[in-house]
């Protein structure tokens, strides 16, 4: 799977403003919303149920990155975003550093081969040092895009 | 003290696959143990420290991969690894009620 099969680019998000871990992904949520992939009466629901999958232990999941995600049965296909946090927030991350990119997923309940899939490419996209740093240091939604499109054209990583 | 690793085969038992929590529950019990314990899919291995490593293997349900161990506690360690895939994770009996994703206690 690649970036470009689940992250909707109209909904990344280069510069967040929220400072706490529910704030970042209130404020990602409400891109997808603004993008047109989810439903407005659905979104309080989302935010509490990838809320609630934080409690289990948080998707901090080192380098300074999170995938907060939740399964959700309003949508079809995995939909999924893009946030980087200048600053970076604190997450409760698992090696206790800041958070500074986000990636939120949204799956429907009956496709967990395709929440694998997503976070095999994300991860193996992240272990290449230079993409994670040149990802942080975006400033706009295009820079995103642009190395999403270079880590799908294998630019990044070989394999 | 044998210090050659000992290998052994495991299989994906839960529904979700090797996710997020169950990477996580392996990097911390690899924590517990002096040996280091490597998991690979088709020949490629993957530190068990490393919870962006275990994500890589994209491991789903039914998927077949091969545990390592090397060091003084192998054998323990090889062990209580293979009885959390046994375990399917403790995520066997999870009810998903995709109705109501939000469960109220």
């Amino acid at each position: 799977m690649k970036f470009a099969d689940f992250i909707q680019t109209g909904a990344i998000q280069a510069s967040l403003q929220a400072t706490s871990k529910e704030g970042v992904i209130e404020e990602l949520v409400q891109s997808l919303l603004d993008a047109g992939q989810i439903d407005a009466e659905q979104r309080e629901d989302i935010v509490a149920a990838i809320m609630k999958r934080e409690e289990l232990g948080s998707t901090g999941i080192g380098r300074g990155v999170a995938v907060p995600h939740t399964k959700h049965p309003s949508v079809q296909k995995l939909v999924g975003t893009v946030g980087v946090s200048e600053s970076g927030v604190d997450f409760d991350s698992l090696d206790g550093e800041r958070v500074q990119l986000f990636f939120l997923l949204i799956s429907p309940p009956e496709r967990p081969g395709d929440h694998l899939r997503a976070l095999e490419n994300i991860s193996r996209q992240l272990r290449d040092e230079t993409f994670c740093r040149f990802l942080k240091q975006s400033k706009t939604a295009d820079d995103v895009q642009q190395l999403l499109q270079e880590a799908d054209d294998n630019q990044f990583v070989s394999g | 003290m044998s210090n050659a690793p000992s290998n052994r085969m495991v299989t994906v038992r839960n529904p979700q696959g090797l996710h997020l929590r169950p990477a996580d529950m392996l990097v911390r019990l690899a924590t517990q143990f002096e040996s280091t314990l490597r998991i690979s899919k088709d020949g490629q291995w993957m530190d068990c420290n490393s919870i962006l490593s275990l994500l890589t293997l994209g491991a789903t349900q039914g998927t077949q991969l091969e545990v390592s161990a090397e060091g003084s506690d192998a054998e323990n360690a090889l062990a209580a690894v293979c009885a959390l895939f046994e375990a399917g994770f403790h995520e066997m009996n999870e009810i998903e009620d995709t109705a109501n994703p939000i469960v109220d206690r």
